[in-house]
């Protein structure tokens, strides 16, 4: 397992594999549908929401507020990355972004901006929203949540030990497209 | 809150915090068959770990708590519209209590506000029968997975799928191909031959209210259902699609008649997530006894 902090050196990205387990503490901020076409257009996110060396996570979780007040988080694993293809190459580069968390990888587009500046793909276990729940210590912000709804708002997260496996790396190797292919020769086998 | 608003909000909270028994048994079956020390037994594990601690904080499973579809099988004289006032109560308080995530979104403007409810949400499909007690099913199916549902119509050329048992198998494998591991695998399959682009989806997400370990009457199709899983798991797709042995937990196939001109597939996945759940309710509204 390989620890990881944000923010995130590009070195430190650069040396990351496909295969690698890795552990994330520090700071991630949610961002799904609505937010990735919202900056894709021009969009400006908010001072505080600071992406670049830092980490977006396709994720719309699940925050109730407890008796204190206080945001909590009850269920955050990640959502489906590939409806981010058409702009997250475009946030890669213009917004400095060292990792992306989410599910079910992306495509080529994301696989190149990766590796021109020096991004990765962490893939969190789809599904798994208790176990990455844990991980969230606390929620100290949230911005967009009367724009764009609660599931759909850009969520600031603090974590710690936050797992996940990558799956793009920044040298242009992409797990989804190697399992494809060899899923894809081994299915005509069996036709 | 009455009896019967009650019972339909334990239902709800269940079903998105309890895995049923007989997919938790697959669940267990597929740590056991990933190699040791992989990605995909690493994906398994927290799989695991997921469904016990959602299970003992009685939180979701997965925060995306889905399209919120009710079966109900009710004796005659059954007051439906009661019935779909209390199911939308307990949908809105379950809400709030975050046994639901803030889920329904207005397609044209893009609103949520945060209820659960509007038009088709949540769904219920009613039906008739002739004993005294009401059954009512619930299923949570999660967008990531409905996603990568497909429905082919044959004769298909691209995968070479003729009208015929073994054309309904290329599809369903192929589905599987195309969803590699975005539908949050390992899966189970509900799979419908036949009817028209409507039905034949609805009844394909039918096929889940089937227990897991069940075998098909019809004997072809069982042997389609063991065949599917058997060659998916060949493929080396595995647990969110890191490779690995277990890429299929099952798969369920029923059949509608179609029109001479129509020769539909229609595959409905669903993650390893399976939110589903049943209880038989007292004429009071009370849960009699749970089914799954």
């Amino acid at each position: 397992m390989i620890q990881l902090s944000t923010p995130l050196a590009e070195t430190a990205v650069r040396d990351l594999k496909v295969g690698n387990e890795v552990a994330i503490t520090g700071t991630l901020f949610t961002g799904r549908d609505a937010v990735h076409k919202y900056l894709h257009e021009g969009g400006q996110l908010p001072p505080e929401v600071v992406l670049r060396g830092g980490i977006i996570y396709h994720c719309g979780p699940v925050i109730i507020k407890d008796e204190q007040g206080q945001w909590k988080c009850t269920a955050a694993g990640p959502t489906t990355s590939i409806r981010e293809e058409p702009y997250q190459w475009q946030i890669i580069r213009d917004l400095g972004l060292r990792g992306i968390i989410g599910k079910g990888g992306m495509g080529d587009k994301t696989v190149a901006a990766c590796k021109e500046h020096g991004c990765v793909y962490l893939h969190a276990v789809g599904g798994a929203a208790q176990v990455l729940a844990e991980c969230v210590r606390s929620v100290p912000n949230v911005y967009f949540m009367e724009k764009f709804g609660a599931p759909e708002a850009i969520w600031e997260f603090q974590v710690v030990g936050f797992p996940a496996i990558v799956t793009i790396d920044a040298r242009g190797n992409s797990l989804h497209k190697e399992i494809f292919a060899a899923s894809q020769a081994e299915l005509a086998k069996y036709l | 809150m009455n009896a019967l608003e009650e019972s339909l909000l334990e239902l709800i909270r269940r079903t998105s915090a309890e895995i049923p028994d007989d997919v938790h048994q697959a669940i267990l079956g597929s740590l056991e068959q990933e190699k040791k020390g992989t990605i995909a037994e690493s994906a398994m594990k927290i799989i695991e770990q997921n469904i016990a601690l959602a299970k003992n904080k009685s939180q979701p499973i997965c925060q995306d708590t889905g399209s919120i579809i009710f079966y109900v099988d009710c004796p005659l004289g059954f007051d439906q519209l009661a019935f779909e006032q209390a199911a939308r109560e307990a949908v809105k308080t379950a809400t709030k209590k975050g046994f639901l995530r803030q889920n329904s979104v207005d397609s044209l403007t893009g609103k949520n506000d945060g209820t659960n409810l509007g038009p088709g949400s949540p769904t219920i499909h009613f039906h008739q029968h002739r004993e005294s007690d009401a059954t009512v099913r619930l299923v949570l199916k999660g967008g990531g997975c409905e996603n990568v549902g497909a429905q082919y119509s044959l004769p298909n050329e691209e995968i070479n799928a003729n009208r015929d048992l073994d054309g309904c198998r290329k599809a369903i494998l192929d589905a599987v191909l195309q969803a590699q591991g975005k539908g949050c695998g390992p899966g189970i399959l509900g799979v419908c031959i036949g009817g028209d682009r409507a039905t034949g989806y609805e009844f394909s997400k039918r096929q889940l209210l089937r227990a897991l370990d069940d075998h098909n009457e019809n004997q072809e199709l069982d042997k389609l259902e063991r065949d599917v899983v058997e060659t998916a798991n060949k493929l080396g797709i595995g647990p969110m699609g890191f490779g690995g042995r277990t890429t299929l937990l099952g798969t369920k196939i029923g059949v509608l008649n179609r029109l001479p001109a129509s020769f539909f597939v229609s595959v409905s996945y669903m993650c390893w997530a399976y939110r589903r759940q049943g209880v038989k309710l007292a004429s009071t509204g009370a849960i009699q006894e749970w089914l799954y």
